[in-house]
């Protein structure tokens, strides 16, 4: 049965983490934004809480059991979609603080899906970050040049990662390498480097457009040696490319939430614009022919429709995830939407504020900055469009590159 | 619980109409268009399924089923991907029903409800005025009291089916509030004008009313002006509704048609210049739909759905605009030429953000 209502319980959940964005996050914004690569210490609060990437727990017999899972076509409560309301709401606050949530990094995401249990063990309390991209090797991620092979009990790693999202903080890297090059793309695998291994060595933090409290930087591999045991999933390469598509698939999980990411801090620009709009005696009345209003109240009204857009896309996205729908058309397509549309929404917000929109007095313009990274991380809008027109066109990656 | 899967009983509704549609509009839709008429069987056809009777209750004749925003929204995407002017015409009567279910006595729709249970009547709302700087919310037209009648003076366009409808609902300003006033076809002081020429749905037929000292009984008015802002915000969800079919059949018969067409000895699909409009036209029809399905499933649940039915009728119509000029731009001249439908979505979906109140969910 359709229902586009938000639940109750997202509707709370939003609620609460609101307030801890409003209490936390929002104070320190700025702060963090001027002091690029400070720890926010605000943060340590947070540890343990697990906001991203939070590993799914084994059911144990009876639990989580309520009534709308009873029957097979009841819509299932799921981890994706409070995981993309939650997310909304601490971009709300700030996004650069959001990635910076200890132990909750992309590689904990990876670990936790994938790890076993001797290896949950080891890496289950590390904060792990994630390297994929290398100098030459961006939306192409198959094309990866680092290398791991096999020496008697030890992986030996060589190559450059960039762009590794938490690396001054983390303790620990998920890195991406081939064991084989001559097998393309099946022959990628992961490994866990802890940061203490020899040959490893954080080479320098970026100084980027927005997001700053997060810090990015890049990583050389020499002759990095790593115990046998520290690869997520099988060391064995595998004919064809099933084993990297369901690489692949891990971003099918986490687009939605970048999307929501862009909505969020979207919906920023959108209320500090609401406020500003009330504050001067224009009222909202959601009624007048859109040819009968002022440019700016035109304008706004096209700005909440475009986040209400992004937003519902992302949550179709997520929810089919939790209802075990496969979903690589939609959160692609969450992502096209809410990246480009967050770009566009936070730039349209700084210019209908004018002056207020320039100064770095105000958050707007920072909202403008941090937000043109969605349109990039985890697949630029082009790679999406890409993505989309081929399940659409029902075309291979050969016949529309 | 949230879903964003339709029921069993949405999907079948769904299925049939598809069916509907490819076998009897896809392929007339054209010949319909350049003789700007709908042959009446292709109406009969879809009012055979009783979509309209389904909400009347059993003692007026009707099934007495709940109204539902949300089904609603769904016929009309379906009909309307086929052909909007279509989509409008066949479920004329489902506007003035629901208008009365929602606002009308019981005296009101123990005298109406029957005709349009036995599906013998055409209703229809003169709700558009000719004129620069249109409101819905501020209607030139007057309905004045007088002496136990309401005196009505104004001018109504882009009324649908207006030459055929026994009774048309008008909106009109009476005093400080918006109104709703029933006027029977014939009464003295009403003058429905001819076929109007329009830019599109022209397989819709639309006429200007006039009403000059336009005398109706008293008892004609629907009630209150909260009334008339609820069945704004169902004009509207199906306003959004109409925008998604159209647009979706823009989008779904470029698609194909990049997927064929081979320039350079190849499909023009295999250009990304090309793909990624139809990547965008996919993402953007799913958005409008969703848009749509959110303000219905608030209607749905009895709220009051205000801003998200202006917001997405707003969406729909710069959508509807951008989707549909996508369609002709992906097949270039040959999207000029009226054989092709994508020239017709055009012209039809410029109608989502210029008109109100055609249909309602």
């Amino acid at each position: 049965m359709l229902n586009l209502e938000t639940p109750d319980y997202i509707a709370n959940l939003r609620n609460g983490i609101n307030n801890l964005a409003k209490s936390v996050l929002r104070p320190v914004a700025r702060k963090y934004d001027e002091e690029e690569h400070a720890y926010p210490k605000e943060l340590d609060m947070f540890r343990g809480m697990q906001i991203l990437g939070k590993p799914k727990k084994k059911k144990k017999e009876g639990e989580e059991k309520s009534a709308a899972d009873s029957g097979p076509a009841k819509p299932k409560k799921g981890i994706n979609l409070s995981t993309v309301a939650v997310i909304e709401e601490m971009c709300w606050g700030d996004a650069g603080l959001l990635l910076s949530i200890p132990n909750a990094g992309l590689g904990n995401a990876a670990i936790a899906a994938v790890a076993t249990d001797e290896q949950m063990e080891r890496f289950g309390n590390m904060w792990a970050a994630m390297a994929i991209t290398e100098p030459g090797s961006g939306s192409d991620s198959g094309s990866i040049g680092t290398t791991a092979i096999l020496e008697g009990d030890e992986w030996v790693l060589n190559g450059e990662k960039i762009f590794v999202t938490c690396a001054d903080r983390c303790d620990c890297v998920v890195v991406w390498a081939t064991v084989d090059k001559k097998a393309g793309k099946s022959g990628i695998k992961s490994f866990v480097v802890e940061k203490d291994r020899p040959g490893f060595k954080l080479e320098h933090l970026e100084h980027k457009l927005g997001i700053r409290a997060s810090d990015t930087g890049t990583f050389v591999l020499d002759n990095c040696r790593i115990p046998k045991n520290n690869i997520l999933g099988s060391a064995e390469v595998k004919q064809g490319t099933e084993g990297f598509k369901g690489v692949m698939k891990t971003f099918d999980n986490t687009r939605p939430m970048v999307a929501s990411m862009a909505t969020g801090i979207a919906r920023a620009a959108v209320d500090f614009m609401r406020e500003k709009i009330l504050e001067n005696g224009i009222t909202l009345d959601y009624s007048a022919n859109p040819n009968n209003i002022s440019a700016i109240e035109k304008e706004f009204y096209l700005m909440e429709a475009h986040l209400e857009a992004m937003r519902l896309l992302t949550w179709r996205a997520a929810w089919m995830a939790d209802n075990e729908q496969f979903n690589n058309t939609e959160a692609s397509m969450s992502k096209a939407k809410a990246g480009r549309y967050g770009t566009l929404i936070t730039q349209k917000a700084c210019e209908l504020l004018g002056p207020l929109g320039f100064t770095r007095d105000e958050l707007a313009e920072k909202w403008m900055r941090d937000s043109k990274i969605m349109d990039i991380f985890e697949g630029t809008g082009q790679i999406q469009h890409l993505i989309v027109a081929r399940n659409v066109l029902e075309m291979s990656s050969k016949e529309l590159k | 619980m949230i879903s964003f899967t339709p029921s069993e009983e949405q999907i079948v509704m769904k299925e049939t109409l598809e069916k509907l549609v490819q076998s009897l509009i896809k392929d007339n839709a054209h010949d319909m268009d350049e003789k700007r008429e709908i042959p009446g069987e292709f109406i009969e056809k879809f009012r055979e399924l009783g979509t309209a009777q389904s909400p009347i209750p059993e003692e007026h004749g009707g099934y007495g089923l709940p109204s539902s925003p949300l089904m609603n929204a769904i016929i009309l995407e379906e009909l309307a991907a086929g052909d909007m002017g279509y989509a409008i015409a066949s479920t004329l009567p489902s506007l003035f029903i629901t208008a009365l279910l929602d606002l009308g006595s019981d005296a009101q729709k123990a005298k109406y409800l029957p005709a349009f249970a036995a599906g013998e009547c055409e209703g229809t709302l003169a709700i558009n005025e000719p004129r620069f700087r249109f409101d819905a919310m501020m209607p030139a037209t007057t309905a004045e009291a007088k002496g136990g009648s309401f005196v009505i003076n104004g001018t109504k366009c882009y009324v649908p089916l207006a030459g055929k409808a026994k009774h048309i609902l008008v909106a009109a300003r009476s005093g400080n509030e918006n109104g709703l006033f029933i006027v029977d076809a014939g009464t003295a002081g009403m003058a429905v004008g001819e076929k109007e020429k329009n830019l599109g749905l022209n397989t819709l037929e639309t006429n200007t009313v006039h009403f000059t000292e336009c005398k109706i009984p008293e008892e004609n008015k629907l009630t209150g002006a909260d009334g008339y802002d609820r069945l704004l915000q169902k004009t509207r969800v199906a306003m959004a509704a109409l925008g998604t079919g159209v647009s979706r059949a823009s989008y779904e018969y470029a698609r194909n048609y990049a997927k064929e067409r081979v320039q350079f000895g190849e499909p023009i699909a295999s250009r990304q210049a090309v793909a990624f409009m139809i990547a965008e036209m996919a993402y953007e029809v799913d958005a409008m739909r969703l848009m749509t399905w959110k303000a219905a499933s608030s209607l749905e649940a009895g709220r009051d759905a205000k801003r998200e039915a202006y917001l997405a009728k707003l969406y729909t119509g710069e959508m509807a605009m951008k989707i549909t000029d996508y369609g002709v731009q992906v097949l270039g001249g040959h999207g000029y030429i009226r054989e092709h439908p994508v020239e017709r979505y055009y012209r039809n979906g410029r109608g989502i953000s210029c008109l109100e109140g055609l249909a309602a969910v």
